[in-house]
């Protein structure tokens, strides 16, 4: 099948033009205008808050524009409701999919179009069918298996399947990469070439910029609602990107840093969990970021989770500045001096309905109180402090935690834990749905924290990043530790992804 | 819900309105206290009725009030114009002119009068005027909402914190009955009618760390086995009410001094003793939550259990916390109770755990956990307490207070909810 690639003489697959929107107090999308053509990626890029959620939820639906228009194969059309974005033929594939994880891979593949005959559910015609799609994608599972089974690269394709099952001939993807290995990645780049094959244009949001080289054809940036530029992509360097997303050029992408080493801070000796963590010995000393790196499930969280006493672990010993201690819960981890910004910020580091100054300061309650009796004024003075210190964009005091932006919701998680004094902070995926000016922030803050003579661990699976923030380089895989690098300018992507593909050494 | 709350009060008081007859005991005595604080000095009253007339039973209720008081000398007449003319012209012979001259109803038309005043320019005519009045905002019936909402109205304390954490206590009704069953039981045990105040107390305080107990065993199995609250604290009101009924083999219990009501009907320095317990409990309730650590603890583990172990709260034992403060809440208000009938027995807090909860939700806290306040709960166990006493001076029939009563609940969350989109 012929690609259309040629954008200048081929009318538009989608064309959104003069869009605009308003919410109270803010204009989202300020005269925004957007083509995409058949059998194209087209990425969408921009910081958090620079209009791209709320252009894709238009695509999906759920919100109209105040201005502009929307053209699909040169009809103007209305999206008012997710079935009309099915029948004008666009799925949008949202961060947090939208698959019940108790009903099957074909029960969800049907979900509000259910094949009856005479009134009741046709389930072995829907199951059918379901092969037949997962066949054609070269996803092999099981129709009746649930979808709560799956691992998370599978169910992404899942929900490729079902935007396939409805014809949609444009397809929104929201950071699919995000949680994805590197391995997963390159699986859904073939699924998604394929997709291209087919004639159907997708549109893909990503944080990830090598990701985009990769994978996109043509790119187009927001900032602050309005259209910045465009093109393709093999055109537009990676500092020009950067400058048009953030709106001033970043020296690197990763702050510099004096590195200076202090005496062991962290040590773990024969941690062990199941399957999960096998006989995990390491240390880490005061001033020193170790990186993390292995593939989903190696048992890298698990491993800092055993740390940071939020599982309870069958064996192993664990020293703070040359003391063992004891921990058998959160508590006991918080009281020896070791904190965890986990993977999940928001249903492990935060409580989303409630303030970031609560939320601040929940583990710190006892500096804020005398016998049991709390100074909310101490609280929110201490809180004030590395607001300012760590800009956290908050717009009032009572602003729920649930509100704020990715980024600032990692801050408000950094601040409670700095607040604390800790000496070791375990960060995993630290910049996990962060753009790229607030992850230059958080790299910025790591290296400060190192640099006042923290132990830091940095659990990534992006391997810039690793290879960007790291010391020394830990690679896991399968729950065993498999290899400790030294990272020097030698090291590359290669290095690490080979020794987290490695067979583990048997015991 | 404050403003829910305010609605109900100027809704009722509107609605039973009443005229205040002018010649009635009420307006006689109210007249009475008036004339006396006026008085400075002795002075002579004539108090003057017609025969078979209201004026005439006014006139008897004002000379009886007055008569009690030394300041004045009495003289009721009840009669005719004539009869009044002769007791004037009597009394002015003896040089005891009245200088006061109290009339109501037809004797004011009495032409008399005017007469009289002519001669005795400093006569002074009293008659009392008609009034509106609430019988709502009656003090005698503000105290009756009091009394009637104050058993609830401290379990919610304690159930405000269980449903604060995201868990819900369907046990407390029956830990009603089972306190006002041990309590009244250990005082019968410790004297019966003669037993003394320290047995009283002690009883109280028997059958409220009982329940405690009882709640904090509850709460342990739910923090420590996972067990939903609802099946735990089910299993706990079936439990506890079939052992109350065992210890009183369906009995009441009534053999109790009559000093125990000095707790549910009794005051101090003035002010009714349920008022009291309510201000304690509920400033106490408010200040624990707001001020503390381990108010704000409750208020996360709601929020976010998971994040908040992992933030070092200790989430098991703030789950047995408010369970055991449920069950202290529940045992003393069956102390309440069983002091506000003089009785202990099996069967009583039926349902009640509907109206705390009730009260709970009206008071804004969400069932979800992680939100509402203390304060919250005192308004929405007054609502209910406003709307069913409304409901009874209004005549309504007891079977359609209960449709209207649920409705209304439903009306004031849909509305709270609607409020708290809208802002």
């Amino acid at each position: 099948m012929v690609r259309q690639m040629n954008e200048s003489r081929v009318t538009p697959l989608l064309e959104m033009r003069g869009i605009h929107k308003r919410f109270p107090g803010v204009h989202a999308l300020n005269e925004v205008n957007l083509s995409l053509y058949a059998g194209e990626v087209l990425a969408l890029l921009g910081e958090n808050g620079a209009g791209k959620s709320t252009l894709i939820k238009m695509l999906g639906g759920a919100h109209q524009p105040d201005e502009g228009e929307i053209w699909i194969e040169g009809e103007g059309v209305v999206i008012d409701s997710a079935t009309a974005a099915r029948e004008v033929g666009v799925a949008v594939i949202y961060q947090e999919f939208n698959l019940i994880p108790e009903l099957s891979v074909s029960e969800n593949l049907f979900l509000g179009r259910e094949k009856t005959y005479c009134g009741l559910i046709d389930l072995s015609g829907e199951r059918r069918e379901a092969l037949k799609w997962l066949d054609c994608i070269g996803l092999d599972i099981d129709p009746d298996s649930k979808c709560g089974d799956l691992t998370v690269a599978q169910q992404q394709v899942v929900e490729i399947v079902k935007a396939l099952a409805v014809d949609a001939r444009i397809l929104v993807m929201d950071e699919p990469s995000a949680v994805l290995t590197a391995q997963e990645v390159e699986r859904l780049f073939q699924v998604v070439r394929d997709l291209k094959d087919r004639g159907i244009g997708v549109i893909y949001i990503s944080h990830r910029l090598d990701e985009i080289d990769s994978i996109a054809d043509r790119l187009l940036v927001l900032r602050d609602g309005q259209y910045i530029g465009g093109g393709a992509v093999s055109e537009i360097g990676r500092d020009t990107l950067i400058e048009m997303m953030v709106g001033r050029s970043l020296e690197k992408e990763f702050p510099p840093r004096d590195v200076t080493v202090g005496e062991e801070v962290l040590r773990v000796e024969g941690l062990n969990r199941g399957t999960a963590v096998k006989e995990v010995s390491f240390s880490v000393k005061a001033g020193e970021i170790v990186g993390f790196s292995g593939l989903v499930g190696a048992g890298r969280t698990e491993t800092m989770r055993l740390i940071a006493g939020a599982d309870l672990g069958e064996s192993g010993e664990i020293w703070v500045n040359g003391e063992l201690v004891s921990v058998q819960s959160p508590r006991d981890a918080i009281a020896a001096g070791v904190c965890l910004l986990s993977e999940d910020r928001k249903e492990e580091g935060l409580v989303l309905s409630h303030s970031s100054v609560d939320n601040f300061g929940l583990p710190n309650l006892e500096f804020y109180s005398r016998k049991g009796w709390l100074n909310d004024r101490l609280e929110q003075n201490e809180f004030d402090v590395y607001r300012d210190e760590l800009a956290i964009k908050v717009a009032g005091p009572d602003q729920l935690a649930g509100e704020l932006s990715g980024g600032n919701q990692q801050k408000v998680v950094l601040a409670k834990w700095l607040a604390r004094r800790a000496h070791v902070m375990l960060f995993d995926e630290p910049t996990r749905g962060i753009d790229v000016g607030a992850k230059y922030e958080i790299y910025q803050l790591m290296n400060r924290l190192a640099g006042e003579g923290k132990a830091i661990i940095m659990v990534s699976s992006e391997l810039p990043e690793i290879l960007g923030m790291s010391d020394r380089i830990i690679v896991m895989k399968g729950g065993c530790l498999v290899g400790e690098v030294e990272n020097g300018p030698e090291t590359t992507q290669e290095d690490i992804l080979a020794l987290a593909m490695e067979e583990p050494a048997t015991v | 819900m404050v403003l829910v709350l305010f609605a109900l009060f100027v809704l009722f008081s509107l609605l039973t309105l009443n005229r205040e007859s002018a010649t009635g005991a009420a307006a006689a005595s109210r007249l009475s206290k008036e004339m006396l604080a006026a008085m400075s000095s002795k002075t002579e009253v004539f108090v003057v009725g017609a025969v078979r007339k209201p004026s005439g039973d006014f006139a008897g209720f004002v000379a009886a009030d007055l008569g009690k008081n030394e300041k004045v000398t009495v003289t009721q007449v009840i009669g005719t114009p004539r009869d009044l003319r002769q007791a004037w012209d009597t009394a002015e012979a003896e040089g005891n002119t009245p200088s006061l001259l109290v009339v109501s109803g037809d004797v004011l038309k009495w032409t008399i009068l005017s007469a009289l005043q002519e001669e005795s320019p400093d006569l002074e005519i009293i008659y009392p005027t008609e009034r509106m009045v609430s019988d709502f905002l009656k003090r005698g019936n503000l105290l009756a909402i009091v009394d009637r909402i104050v058993v609830i109205a401290v379990i919610a304390i304690g159930m405000t914190l269980v449903i604060l954490t995201g868990g819900i206590d369907l046990s407390v009704g029956s830990l009603v009955a089972l306190s006002a069953v041990m309590a009244t039981l250990a005082i019968k045990v410790m004297g019966g009618l003669e037993a003394g105040g320290g047995a009283i107390w002690a009883g109280f305080l028997i059958a409220t760390l009982a329940c405690g107990a009882i709640g904090a065993i509850a709460g342990f199995l739910v923090a420590r086995f996972e067990v939903a609250p609802f099946i735990t604290t089910l299993a706990v009101m079936l439990i506890a009410r079939g052992a109350a009924f065992m210890m009183t083999g369906g009995f009441s219990i009534y053999q109790v001094p009559d000093s125990i009501t000095w707790l549910g009907r009794g005051a101090t320095f003035g002010i009714p003793n349920t008022v009291l317990v309510l201000i304690v409990f509920y400033v106490a309730g408010h200040v624990f939550m707001r001020h503390t650590r381990w108010g704000r603890y409750i208020y996360a583990v709601g929020g976010n259990e998971e994040a908040a172990r992992l933030s070092g709260v200790p989430v098991k034992r703030i789950l047995i916390f408010v369970y055991l403060v449920c069950g202290l809440c529940a045992g003393f208000g069956g102390c309440i109770q069983a002091s506000q009938l003089a009785t202990g027995a099996p069967n009583l807090g039926v349902m009640f755990e509907l109206s705390v909860i009730a009260a709970v939700v009206v008071g804004g806290t969400s069932l979800s956990g992680g939100s509402g306040r203390v304060m919250g709960t005192l308004i929405g166990a007054f609502i209910i307490s406003v709307i069913q006493n409304g409901m009874n001076l209004l005549g309504f029939d007891s079977y359609l207070q209960q449709v209207v009563l649920g409705a209304v609940i439903l009306f004031a969350v849909l509305l709270d909810k609607a409020r708290q989109n809208g802002t």
